[in-house]
C-alpha cells in the first residue's frame, strides 16, 4: 500500500519531471506571437503563463483609452481592479478568471492546514484547541479559544514557565503562516536574544483564534505571550499574517490589552522587518509591564 | 395565546413568544451558536404553525426585549400608529401574510398597515414566507426618499459607488470613483469607508468627494462612513456632508457597543439638516446585518432575524434616505453558506420595505464563508426582481480595503439591462450627457473608459 505521503511525493516527482525545472516563474511570458501556434501543434513542454503573475496595476484592458497615460497613473494609485473593460456589460474573460483564481487562493488559505512537516521543521510543538474540524472552527469562534485539560497539561510540561512564550496559530489563513513564519520567527528570536531573552518551546496551535493566547498565558504564566496568526484573506493577498502580543494575558481580559502588528506579508510589512519590530515591542512590554492601550500610555 | 401544537402526532410545547420566534426562523448558524435554533426540521415547522396562529396583539404585548429595559423597544412601540394598530391587532400572522400577498392589496395599503406594525410583527411574517413570497411581497411595496435626488421610484435601480482604498489615498479613491461613473454607478450615493477615523482625515475625505461631485456636476449624494460622532465633529468644522452614516443594532445594548443611542442619532440628524449640504428631508444613512447583536453579546436570547427587523424599526424613526444590510460581511458563524446568505438578503430587504424604509442590500461574502461570486450574482438577480432600492458596488466586486467581495459596477449595469431599469432620472440624464449611457440606459461605446473624466 502506498500511503498518502508517499503518494503526494510521487505526484510531486511526476509533476516536476513534466515541467523539467521550467517553473512558472522562468516560463513567464513564454507564449508569444507564433509560439501559440506551435503550442497548439503539440509542443507539450510549453505551458500557458501563470495568470496570477499578471500585475493588475500595470494591466490596462481598455482598448483605446481617451488618456492612456492618465489611466496608468490612476491604476498605479490603487490595488482596486480598474481599467478592466467589458464584454457587453459583463467582465472580460481574463479578469473574470483572475478574480476566480484569487478567490480560490483565499478559500484554500482558509480551509487548508499548515503542513505537519512545516511545524516540525520550525521546531514548533504541535497542539490544538477543542475544535474537532475546520468546519466547527469556522462556525464556533468560542471553541477556537479553548483547550482540553489534557492539552493544557501537555503545554505546561513542554513550556515550563518562560519569560516570553511565542505561539503560532493557523487562524484564517494557513497559507500566511507557511509564507511568512520562516522569516518572521527567527527575526523575533534574534531580536530578543540581543536583550538577553531566550525563547524556546514555541507552540503551534491548530484551529486557533486570537483569545487562545490568553489560555496559554495562564497555563505558562509567561510575562509576554506573542501569537503569530493568519488573517482572514482578501483577494489582493491570501498571505497576510498578524502578531497579537500581550503582557500577562488572562482569559476574558479586555481586547484593548492586545498590541497588534497586522498586514505582515511580502506586499505589506515585510516579514523579517516585522519580526525585528515585534521583538522591540516585547522588550518594551517587559520593561513597562503593560501592553495594548496601556502600553501607549506608559 | 397558544404556544403549543401537534405535528405528525408529536406535541411541541414552547415556553415563550421569543422561543417560538427563534425556532420558526430558517436555519442560521448564528441562531445555532446562540443555542436558540430549532433542534429539528420538524420542530421548525411546528414553531411556524404556532407563530402563524399568534395575533398581532400577542406580538405587541411580548416584545423581544421588554419596553422598560430597552430603548430600541421603546422607540419602535412609541412610533406605532395607535388607530391603525387597533384596527389590525386581532389579525393572526397568517392573515397578515395573506393580506400582504393579496392582489387587491396595494403598495399604499401595505404602507398604511406598516404604520401599525412593530418590528416583531414584521419579523414574524417574514418567518412564514418562502423566498418567492419575500420577493413578491417586497416588490409590491414602493418606498421613496429624497436627499438631493429621489430614490426608490418605479423603473429605477440605484447603486452606491464604494471606492474604498487600503490607505485612504485620495488619488486612488478618485480613480475608483471615476471607474464607477464610467459604468453608471453612484446614483444612490458615492460612499467611502475610511481607514482613518480621525476628524481631520474625515474632513479631508468629505471635501474630496464634494470636489468630485461639483467638478462634474453629478446629481447624487456623498457620504463618509466614519463613526457618527466623528462625522458630526467634521461637519461642525465645515466638512460638506449630504448624509450622516451610522451602523445600528436591534437592541439598546448593541447600540451601546456601537457607541450610539437614540438621542445621539436624533442630534446627528438635526445637525445634518441644519449644517449639511443636502436638500433633504432624508439625510440619514444606516447599515445593519443579521448577527451584529450576538457578536457584541447584546442579543438577549433573541434570534438574529427579529433583531434585524428591530434595526429597521429603530432606523424608521429618523427618516433615512438609505438603509442597507451588509448581509454576508459578518461571517460563517452567523450565516454559514450561500443558502443562508441568500435567504437573509431576501428577508432583510422585505422587512426593510415592510417597515417603510428605503432599503438596499450589500450583496456580499467573506472568504471564510462557503459562498462565491456566482451566489452573489444570483442574489443580485433575485433582489432586482424584488425591487430593491439600491445595491452596493465596488470595482470588479472586490473591496480592497475591507477585504470582502460585493457586487461590481458591471453587475449593476447588467441587472439594469436585463430588467429594463434605469438609474435615478437626473443621474441617468447626466450619464447620457457624459456619453456613458445611451437613451435606453445601456452602455455606450465610450463607457468603461474612466480616463474620459481626466479633463
Amino acid at each position: 500500500m502506498v500511503n498518502e505521503k508517499e503518494l503526494k511525493s510521487l505526484i510531486e516527482n511526476i509533476l516536476h519531471e513534466m515541467v523539467e525545472g521550467t517553473s512558472s516563474k522562468t516560463q513567464k511570458n513564454v507564449l508569444k506571437g507564433n509560439e501559440r501556434g506551435q503550442a497548439a501543434g503539440g509542443e507539450s513542454k510549453i505551458t500557458i503563463p501563470d495568470i496570477s503573475e499578471v500585475e493588475i496595476r500595470k494591466d490596462l484592458l481598455v482598448p483605446d483609452p481617451y488618456d492612456k497615460e492618465g489611466y496608468m497613473e490612476m491604476k498605479e494609485k490603487t490595488p482596486a481592479r480598474i481599467g478592466v473593460w467589458h464584454a457587453g456589460p459583463r467582465y472580460m474573460t481574463s479578469t473574470s478568471l483572475r478574480f476566480k483564481a484569487d478567490h480560490a487562493a483565499a478559500q484554500d488559505a482558509v480551509f487548508s492546514y499548515v503542513d505537519e512537516d512545516f511545524v516540525e521543521k520550525n521546531n514548533l510543538y504541535p497542539t490544538a484547541t477543542v475544535c474537532k474540524d475546520k468546519d466547527e472552527y469556522i462556525t464556533r469562534p468560542d471553541l477556537g479559544r479553548q483547550f482540553s485539560d489534557e492539552e493544557k497539561e501537555k503545554i505546561k510540561q513542554h513550556c515550563g514557565n518562560p519569560k516570553v512564550q511565542i505561539m503560532v496559530g493557523d487562524g484564517l489563513s494557513s497559507a500566511s503562516i507557511e509564507a511568512n513564519l520562516e522569516d518572521t520567527l527567527p527575526a523575533i528570536k534574534q531580536g530578543l536574544k540581543v536583550h538577553g531573552i531566550d525563547t524556546e518551546n514555541d507552540l503551534f496551535v491548530k484551529h486557533c483564534r486570537v483569545p487562545a493566547m490568553d489560555v496559554i498565558g495562564e497555563v505558562t504564566d509567561a510575562d509576554v505571550v506573542c501569537l503569530l496568526v493568519g488573517e482572514r484573506p482578501g483577494l489582493v493577498t491570501a498571505e497576510s499574517m498578524s502578531a497579537y502580543i500581550a503582557y500577562k494575558p488572562t482569559v476574558d481580559m479586555p481586547e484593548a490589552r492586545r498590541t497588534v502588528v497586522s498586514n505582515i506579508h511580502q506586499g505589506g510589512t515585510p516579514p523579517a522587518e516585522a519580526g525585528a519590530h515585534i521583538a522591540e515591542l516585547i522588550k518594551r512590554m517587559i520593561d513597562k509591564k503593560a501592553s495594548g492601550l496601556d502600553l501607549n500610555k506608559a | 395565546m397558544i404556544l403549543s401544537t401537534t405535528l405528525f402526532g408529536r406535541t411541541y410545547q414552547f415556553n415563550s413568544v421569543n422561543e417560538v420566534m427563534a425556532k420558526a426562523n430558517e436555519e442560521k448558524s448564528g441562531d445555532i451558536m446562540a443555542g436558540i435554533a430549532a433542534e429539528s426540521a420538524e420542530e421548525r415547522v411546528a414553531a411556524k404553525v404556532v407563530l402563524a396562529n399568534l395575533t398581532l396583539e400577542d406580538l405587541y404585548n411580548n416584545p423581544a426585549i421588554p419596553y422598560e429595559t430597552d430603548e430600541v423597544t421603546r422607540i419602535i412601540q412609541d412610533n406605532v400608529n395607535e388607530k391603525i394598530y387597533q384596527s389590525i391587532k386581532n389579525w393572526t400572522v397568517e392573515e397578515l401574510r395573506e393580506k400582504i400577498l393579496d392582489s387587491d392589496t396595494s403598495s399604499n395599503d401595505i404602507r398604511r398597515i406598516s404604520r401599525g406594525l412593530t418590528s416583531e410583527m414584521v419579523a414574524a411574517v417574514a418567518k412564514l414566507m418562502s423566498n418567492l413570497d419575500l420577493i413578491y411581497g417586497a416588490r409590491k411595496i414602493t418606498v421613496t426618499a429624497h436627499c438631493n435626488t429621489t430614490i426608490g421610484l418605479e423603473g429605477t435601480l440605484s447603486t452606491r459607488l464604494q471606492p474604498n482604498h487600503p490607505t485612504d489615498n485620495e488619488d486612488g479613491i478618485v480613480a475608483s470613483i471615476l471607474e464607477g461613473l464610467a459604468y453608471g454607478a453612484g446614483d444612490a450615493v458615492i460612499g467611502l469607508n475610511p481607514v482613518d477615523d480621525t476628524v481631520e482625515s474625515v474632513v479631508r475625505m468629505f471635501k474630496k468627494l464634494e470636489e468630485i461631485k461639483n467638478k462634474f456636476k453629478i446629481p447624487t449624494q456623498t457620504s463618509v462612513l466614519a463613526h457618527v460622532t466623528t462625522q458630526m465633529e467634521a461637519i461642525r468644522q465645515g466638512a460638506p456632508a449630504d448624509l450622516i452614516f451610522q451602523s445600528i443594532a436591534g437592541s439598546e445594548k448593541g447600540n451601546t457597543a456601537f457607541g450610539i443611542s437614540g438621542d445621539l442619532i436624533a442630534e446627528a440628524k438635526d445637525l445634518a439638516l441644519r449644517q449639511g449640504t443636502a436638500a433633504g428631508p432624508n439625510v440619514m444613512y444606516f447599515e445593519t446585518g443579521q448577527g451584529a447583536e450576538l457578536s457584541s453579546n447584546a442579543h438577549h436570547g433573541v434570534d438574529q432575524l427579529t433583531l434585524e427587523a428591530r434595526c429597521y424599526g429603530f432606523a424608521k424613526k429618523y427618516d433615512p434616505f438609505l438603509v442597507n444590510t451588509v448581509v454576508g460581511f459578518i461571517g460563517p458563524e452567523y450565516l454559514y453558506d450561500a443558502k443562508q446568505v441568500i435567504r437573509a438578503g431576501l428577508e432583510d430587504h422585505f422587512m426593510g420595505k415592510l417597515s417603510g424604509i428605503s432599503m438596499g442590500v450589500d450583496v456580499c461574502y467573506t472568504n471564510h464563508m462557503k459562498a462565491d461570486q456566482d451566489d452573489m450574482e444570483n442574489l443580485g438577480v433575485l433582489l432586482t426582481q424584488a425591487g430593491v432600492n439600491f445595491l452596493i458596488t465596488a470595482p470588479h466586486a472586490d473591496d480592497v480595503m475591507l477585504n470582502y467581495q460585493s457586487l461590481g459596477y458591471h453587475e449593476a449595469q447588467s441587472l439594469r439591462e436585463l430588467t429594463g431599469l434605469s438609474p435615478i432620472k437626473e443621474f441617468d440624464e447626466w450619464l447620457q450627457k457624459m456619453e456613458v449611457l445611451d437613451n435606453k440606459s445601456r452602455l455606450t461605446k465610450k463607457a468603461g473608459d474612466a480616463s474620459l473624466f481626466l479633463v
